[in-house]
C-alpha cells in the first residue's frame, strides 16, 4: 500500500493548485486551456507565469528529494509527433484535458466533463491495451 | 498591485501543480501507459489514485467556490459557459484520448516534463502546440 502514497499526495497537490487558482484567481487550471490561451496571446501574464512554474515543478522536486522524477518515454519520433498533433488538435476540439475536464470538470459535476473525460479515457485505454499487445 | 499577486498566484499554482505531476508519477509516460494498457500483465493502478487525490481536494475547493461571490482576486469567476455535448467536445476528446494513449503524455506532462530536457519531450511539446495551432487556425472554423 505504501506505493500508493506518492501518487495520491501528489494527485492531492494538483487538486490544491487547482483550487488555489479556482479561489483567488477566478481561472480553472486546464493546462491545454492555459497552453492554448497563451498561443493565442490571451492573458499572456498568468498563463506565462503558470507554465514557468509547471517547469519549476519538477526541479522543486529534485531539490526537496536529491533526484529528478522519472521520465520514460518509449514511443519513437514518428510516433511522438503523430501523438502530439493528436492531442495538440483533440485536446482544443473537446475543449479540455485531464485537469481542466478530469479534474476541475468533474469536481464541478460538469456533464460536458462527464463524457469528455470518460470519452478519453476509454479511448486511452484502448489505444493503450492495443499498442502494448502489438508490441 | 492586484496584478502582481495574480502573477505570483499563477507562479505558485502551476508550482505546486507541476511538483505534483512529479511526486504522483504523472509526469512519466511509462507509468501513464502502466495504467493504460490493461493487459499488460503488471497493470499499475497509481494514476486512478492521482485522480482520486485531486478530486479529494478539488470538490471542497469547488463546494466552496460556489458560496464565494467572486475569486479573492478579480470581479468574477471566469467558469466555462458550454453545457451542450457536442460532436466537437466528443470527437476531440477520442482524438485527445487516443494521443494520450500512444505516447502517454496528456499535456500538463508534457509541458512540466520539457524542463528535465529531454529530446522526445521537445518533439511531443512541438507536434502538441502545432495541432493546437492547426485546431484553433484552422479547424475550429469548420467545427464550430
Amino acid at each position: 500500500m505504501m506505493s500508493y502514497w506518492p501518487p495520491l499526495l501528489g494527485g492531492m497537490l494538483i487538486g490544491l493548485s487547482a483550487v488555489l487558482l479556482l479561489l483567488v484567481n477566478g481561472r480553472i487550471a486546464g493546462i491545454s486551456g492555459i497552453v492554448g490561451r497563451l498561443l493565442g496571446g490571451h492573458q499572456i501574464g498568468p498563463n506565462a507565469m503558470f507554465v514557468a512554474g509547471l517547469l519549476l515543478g519538477p526541479w522543486l522536486y529534485a531539490v526537496m528529494t536529491g533526484h529528478l522524477p522519472p521520465v520514460t518515454i518509449a514511443a519513437t519520433p514518428m510516433l511522438l509527433i503523430f501523438a502530439g498533433l493528436l492531442v495538440g488538435i483533440g485536446t482544443r476540439m473537446g475543449s479540455g484535458c485531464t485537469s481542466g475536464h478530469g479534474i476541475l470538470g468533474l469536481a464541478r459535476f460538469s456533464k460536458r466533463s462527464m463524457a469528455a473525460t470518460s470519452i478519453f479515457l476509454v479511448t486511452g485505454i484502448t489505444v493503450a491495451t492495443f499498442m502494448g499487445a502489438w508490441r | 498591485m492586484r496584478t502582481a499577486f495574480r502573477l505570483l498566484v499563477a507562479l505558485a499554482a502551476g508550482t505546486i501543480f507541476g511538483f505534483g505531476l512529479s511526486l504522483s508519477g504523472m509526469v512519466d509516460p511509462a507509468r501513464v501507459i502502466g495504467f493504460l494498457d490493461v493487459a499488460s500483465g503488471h497493470w499499475d493502478p497509481s494514476l486512478a489514485f492521482v485522480l482520486g487525490g485531486a478530486l479529494l481536494v478539488a470538490l471542497p475547493g469547488v463546494a466552496i467556490q460556489r458560496r464565494l461571490a467572486r475569486p479573492a482576486l478579480d470581479e468574477r469567476f471566469h467558469l466555462p459557459a458550454a453545457t451542450a455535448i457536442d460532436p466537437p467536445l466528443l470527437l476531440g476528446s477520442a482524438i485527445f484520448g487516443a494521443g494520450w494513449g500512444l505516447a502517454g503524455f496528456c499535456p500538463g506532462p508534457a509541458v512540466a516534463s520539457l524542463s528535465i530536457g529531454l529530446v522526445s519531450s521537445f518533439i511531443f511539446a512541438a507536434a502538441m502546440v502545432a495541432g493546437m495551432m492547426l485546431h484553433d487556425r484552422l479547424l475550429a472554423r469548420h467545427f464550430r
